[in-house]
């Protein structure tokens, strides 16, 4: 085993933050080291935190983190800002909200950058926890950017999801939009300080009304003051009752992620593989801008190109396990 | 496909208010492409070496205008060696006078410091020739 990984299981800090830039780098090693942490995993209860930029997760992430240490479980945070698509870099301002916990041995806080890969931060977020997870958290808080992609992505990765939003008048209408009903497995109504909750919650609740009801769940909606510490132990209660719900069918659940998780592995792969494969006929693509072939022909053909490739090597291989 | 980033803590250790610079620099370094990692003010060296380890970044930047920088640099960069971070490297800025600067540096507490007045292109460059990506 590799020493580093031998040390995350010891519990070794260092390490564990070695081994999540590994992964968020996508650095050579990584597949290996990965292989050698996966059989410590999938023991961690993993809740995602997403809601529009201000809503308030990394301060409910903070309020969280006391009640669940109130009852001695180790808790791993993963915060993801944005990174700016025109210099690549990043301010990652989560843990200013997180400093009660900063010197606890029993939480561990790492910021990520989204670093603008399609598809490559949710990668990069599921191995994070999976670091977390064999290191021993018993809790991973995972907070999404709020936006666009991650929070769908989020639902997979998470297996209790709360959506947090804000009495405010926007939120209603973003409530229908983003299709978020169908993420939330508990709504947060933070800032009820502001008032305007009843309205807010009354809205989520009708809706709720028309929405089918997976497993037997129907997501509470709950009103919280993250900064005064106001409903935060109901939200943990409810966190830890969706926990003993997903627990029934939870074996269904991991391979709907394993299945989800391979598709997207694959797809990747093979988009790089076509990509490469596209640029070394790049004849074709020419044709096709000219009129020459149609794009259908042409796909075709590189399909059948790529194909012919993979049976080649395929050929190669049992050649070789004969001479072996 | 590798993409290895330079990730840069920037803390304010201490009671010192003087957040401007912090902030001047953290948004300089994010622009130059550096994953930078705000704590906000009042940290305590304890608070900032956790950081700095957790995040996993390659350099501890200190901002001090208090004063109080001939105890705080050794506080932190001893705190890192204990912990088995001493390969981090250490950098600060701020109301920090010439001879104080020097000892610092002679004391091998921090390996540069930047005073007012210090193009913020001088500091990216600094990082980027100090840091091996
Ligand atoms: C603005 C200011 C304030 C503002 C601060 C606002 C804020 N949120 O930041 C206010 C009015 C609140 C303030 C208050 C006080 N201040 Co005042 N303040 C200043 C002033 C005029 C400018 C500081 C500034 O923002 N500069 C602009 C930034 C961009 O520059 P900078 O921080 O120096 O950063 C540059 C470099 O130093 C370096 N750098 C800085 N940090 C870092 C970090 C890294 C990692 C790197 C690489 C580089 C780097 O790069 C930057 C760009 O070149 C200075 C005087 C001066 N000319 O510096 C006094 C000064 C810092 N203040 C001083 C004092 C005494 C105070 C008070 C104690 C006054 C009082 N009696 O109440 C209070 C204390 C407040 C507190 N809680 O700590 C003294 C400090 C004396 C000392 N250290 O020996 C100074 C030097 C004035 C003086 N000549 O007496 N202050
Ligand atoms: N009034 C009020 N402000 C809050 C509450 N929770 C968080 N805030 C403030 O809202 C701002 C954004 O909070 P933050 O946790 O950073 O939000 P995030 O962007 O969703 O992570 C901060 O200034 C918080 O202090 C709350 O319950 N009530
Ligand atoms: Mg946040």
């Amino acid at each position: 085993m590799h020493e580093l990984v031998k040390k995350l299981l010891a519990g070794d800090r260092r390490s564990a933050a070695r081994l999540i830039s590994i992964m968020e780098n996508n650095a050579p090693e990584k597949e290996e080291l990965l292989a050698q942490i996966y059989p410590f995993t999938g023991r961690a209860h993993v809740v995602g935190l997403t809601g529009s930029p201000g809503a308030g997760k990394s301060s409910l992430a903070d309020a969280l983190t006391r009640e669940i240490r109130a009852e001695g479980q180790k808790v791993g945070i993963i915060a993801v800002d944005p990174t700016s698509p025109f210099t690549g870099g990043a301010l990652l301002g989560d843990r200013i909200r997180m400093q009660e916990h900063a010197t606890d041995p029993g939480v561990f806080i790492r910021s990520m950058g989204t670093r603008g890969s399609l598809g490559g931060l949710a990668q990069a977020t599921r191995d994070a926890i999976r670091v977390l997870d064999a290191f021993g958290c018993q809790v991973i808080l995972v907070e999404t950017v709020g936006v666009g992609q991650s929070e769908l992505d989020i639902m997979y990765h998470a297996d209790t999801t709360l959506v947090v939003l804000t009495p405010h008048a926007g939120d209603h209408v973003q409530v229908i939009k983003a299709g978020i009903m169908e993420i939330a497995d508990i709504f947060v109504i933070n800032k009820a300080d502001l008032g305007g909750v009843v309205q807010m919650a009354t809205s989520i609740e009708s809706m709720l009304d028309l929405s089918p009801r997976l497993n037997g769940w129907r997501p509470p909606v709950l009103s919280t003051v993250a900064h005064e510490h106001r409903g935060i132990r109901e939200l943990w209660e409810a966190i830890k009752r969706h926990r003993a719900c997903r627990r029934d069918n939870g074996a269904a659940r991991e391979r709907e992620k394993a299945h989800r998780e391979l598709l997207d592995l694959v797809r990747r792969q093979l988009e790089e593989l076509v990509a490469r494969h596209l640029n070394a006929r790049c004849g074709l693509v020419e044709q096709v801008a000219t009129r020459q072939k149609d794009p259908y022909t042409a796909a075709r053909e590189i399909m059948a190109g790529l194909l012919a490739v993979g049976e080649k090597a395929q050929l190669a291989k049992f050649a070789r396990g004969k001479e072996e | 496909m590798s993409s290895r980033r330079i990730r840069v803590l920037i803390a304010k250790p201490g009671l010192d208010g003087h957040d401007r610079g912090a902030r001047v620099i953290a948004r300089a370094l994010r622009d130059a492409g550096m994953e930078v990692i705000y704590t906000g003010l009042h940290q305590t060296p304890e608070q900032i070496v956790e950081a700095a380890i957790q995040e996993d970044v390659d350099v501890v930047g200190l901002s001090i205008l208090s004063g109080a920088h001939m105890t705080l640099i050794p506080m932190v960069t001893q705190l890192l060696r204990e912990r088995g971070a001493g390969d981090i490297t250490v950098i600060a800025g701020g109301i920090i006078p010439e001879k104080d600067v020097k000892a610092l540096k002679e004391g091998g507490w921090a390996k540069e410091i930047f005073t007012p007045g210090t193009p913020l292109d001088d500091i990216v460059e600094w990082i980027r020739n100090h840091v091996k990506v």
